[in-house]
């Protein structure tokens, strides 16, 4: 680890194995980590796929082939929870983008007290969904709940929050966009900032109402961003376990069971752990696809524009 | 909430598009909407905190009620005294301090030999980690879950320390910071003789201070709110973390509304006090890290 003290070069050191040893020590301690808990396991996900293998054994179990991906592939079940999952994406993300622009675009516009609407709208975001499920779980209550009474109160019927399957869509839908709100709210907020003043004041001066510089101005330029919370609002909404998990346990009847908990319930309820490794496999696919799709669709846009 | 059309000598952030573009009346319509939603959104909070104080015998007679002629903790108490929730508050900052120490120092690590060093693959291994930000945590929790019973780890801190340490995300946010330490720094270092471990140590780590706490608070967060995973690992009650034995709250008779509402601000307490000590930093990475 010494340098020579004769003529030292200006530029770096040319790759000749100098670091190569100093590289390789300070990555070892992540590159370990790394291959045990997340190639691992996506290799083990992998092999197992392909095995029959029951969750509370040791072995491997009979290699089958590609039979647990058949069995997959013509589970009622499976799509039924897919579809849950993708009505959950449905039901999410047209609020998750659209609401939290709206916000943002006003608050760009409040000169005081920003911090206030910053930490209303983002501090349900660093709480646990437990505690946000606990909290909701009284406000949807039968007869005494908060928001059940404010339905009766105004003459409608008590939607059955917890009950029915529409209602349970209902009230998880609301206590996600509770939830998450604030994350999206932030990126457009930070989008926002990048907009130049003088881009307003000309539009201003050209006699351009609040109205229409939100048209032809602010939106137009937050199109990347507008792009990229909804890919990232997307994925997140597939992934949904924790809400409906712990707020409704998947029911009423498994009518809301999305797809993480369905892979769940069979790896670790039913111990087809070989089954449910084919189930994750094909949902990790999709999760891929989505990405690609919106990856290459951006790329498109980049290159047009 | 009036805005004066004065231009006023303002912080570049602060200001707002209220000056010269002279929109007042819709400003105060903003202003207005954008309160009364912010006011909405305060509310599943305020009714928490709020019945986790009143009397039993209060909210039986009246479940939503937000008097506060009467309060008392004794929610609090029964709390503390009814389930382990001591136990879940001690395990939840074991966990969560640990999973920070150690991602913040294993991160950093390989981030510096990305940064500064040249060494044969590391086009190689940037890729690789590049490819772990698109592999969903969630969808390897089986996987992973017959793998920790292999070792004979589960119901252990580390099979919820562990997979979480080796983190891409944290990476690539000290990697960009430590590219914004100038070479010429490092070049002067080592003709000096200093060696790549002081380097790191003595140079680069004290100037990412804001990459370190950024990653520390949001380690601490996530691994703090971590669920499915801990649901699955910790199977004793004792052992649990606070969400997940929160969530065994839900739909118990041995329990009444205060106490869970109590158990539920209990959760979200320390995040909250984390939030906003730290709310700055957290939005300014929120928006770092999801813009790039």
């Amino acid at each position: 680890m010494t340098t020579a003290t004769t003529a030292v070069p200006t530029t770096r050191v040319p790759s000749d194995g100098r670091d190569n040893r100093a590289g390789w020590i300070f990555s070892t301690p992540f590159l370990v980590l790394y291959a045990l808990f997340l190639i691992g396991p996506v290799l083990v996900g992998l092999v197992l796929s392909f095995f029959n293998t029951a969750t509370v054994k040791n072995d491997l179990g009979a290699f089958v082939g590609l039979d647990n991906y058949l069995d997959i592939l013509s589970s009622v079940d499976f799509w039924k929870s897919m579809w849950h999952s993708t009505l959950f994406t449905l039901l999410t993300v047209p609020f998750l983008v659209v609401l939290p622009l709206l916000a943002a675009v006003f608050a760009a516009r409040i000169t005081r007290n920003r911090w206030f609407y910053r930490v209303a709208f983002f501090a349900p975001y660093v709480v646990p969904s437990a505690s946000v499920a606990l909290i909701f779980s009284y406000i949807y209550s039968p007869e005494i709940g908060l928001l059940t009474k404010a339905f009766t109160s105004v003459g409608l019927p008590d939607p059955g929050f917890l009950s029915a399957t529409k209602g349970a869509w209902f009230a998880v839908t609301l206590m996600t966009v509770w939830w998450t709100f604030g994350f999206n709210f932030v990126l457009y907020t930070a989008a926002l900032q990048e907009i130049p003043e003088e881009t307003y004041e000309a539009a201003a001066i050209d006699g351009a109402s609040a109205w229409q510089q939100i048209r032809s101005i602010t939106v137009p330029l937050l199109r990347p961003t507008i792009g990229l919370v909804l890919m990232l609002q997307v994925l997140a909404s597939l992934k949904v376990f924790d809400q409906i998990y712990i707020l409704l346990g998947g029911g009423p009847n498994g009518s809301t069971r999305p797809v993480i908990e369905y892979i769940y319930d069979t790896g670790f309820t039913t111990y087809r752990a070989g089954y449910a490794a084919a189930g994750t496999m094909v949902y990790f696919l999709i999760l891929v696809l989505v990405s690609a799709v919106w990856m290459i669709t951006s790329r498109r846009r980049d290159a047009r524009a | 909430m009036t805005t004066t059309t004065l231009p006023t000598p303002r912080k570049r952030k602060e200001r707002s598009q209220a000056d010269k573009t002279g929109s007042k009346a819709f400003n105060r319509l903003a202003a207005t909407c954008l309160t009364l939603f912010a006011l909405i959104w305060l509310i599943p909070f305020a009714y928490a905190v709020i019945t986790s104080v009143r009397p039993i015998e209060e909210i039986t007679a009246d479940p939503i009620g937000f008097s506060l002629g009467s309060w008392t903790l004794d929610a609090y108490h029964a709390a503390f005294s009814l389930n382990s929730i001591g136990w879940w508050y001690l395990n939840s900052f074991l966990i969560s301090t640990l999973s920070v120490v150690f991602t913040v120092i294993v991160c950093s690590l390989i981030a510096f030999g990305l940064a500064h060093l040249r060494f044969r693959g590391k086009g190689a291994l940037t890729v690789l980690i590049l490819a772990g930000l698109m592999v969903p945590m969630e969808a390897l929790v089986l996987p992973q879950f017959m793998e920790f019973r292999a070792f004979g780890l589960l119901g252990t801190y580390w099979a919820l320390i562990l997979p979480a340490t080796a983190s891409p995300v944290a990476v690539f946010v000290f990697r960009s910071f430590l590219k914004g330490i100038p070479d010429a720094l490092i070049e002067a270092a080592r003709i000096d003789g200093a060696s790549w471990w002081r380097i790191y140590r003595q140079i680069c780590m004290p100037l990412c201070r804001p990459a370190v706490s950024a990653v520390a608070i949001f380690t601490f967060i996530t691994t703090w709110n971590a669920f499915l995973w801990p649901l699955l690992v910790l199977t004793q009650t004792k052992s649990q973390t606070i969400p997940v034995g929160l969530s065994g709250l839900l739909g118990a008779t041995s329990i009444n509304q205060a106490e869970v509402m109590a158990s539920a601000v209990l959760g979200l307490l320390p995040l909250l006090v984390v939030f906003l000590v730290a709310q700055r930093q957290i939005v300014q990475g929120v928006a770092s890290t999801g813009i790039k």
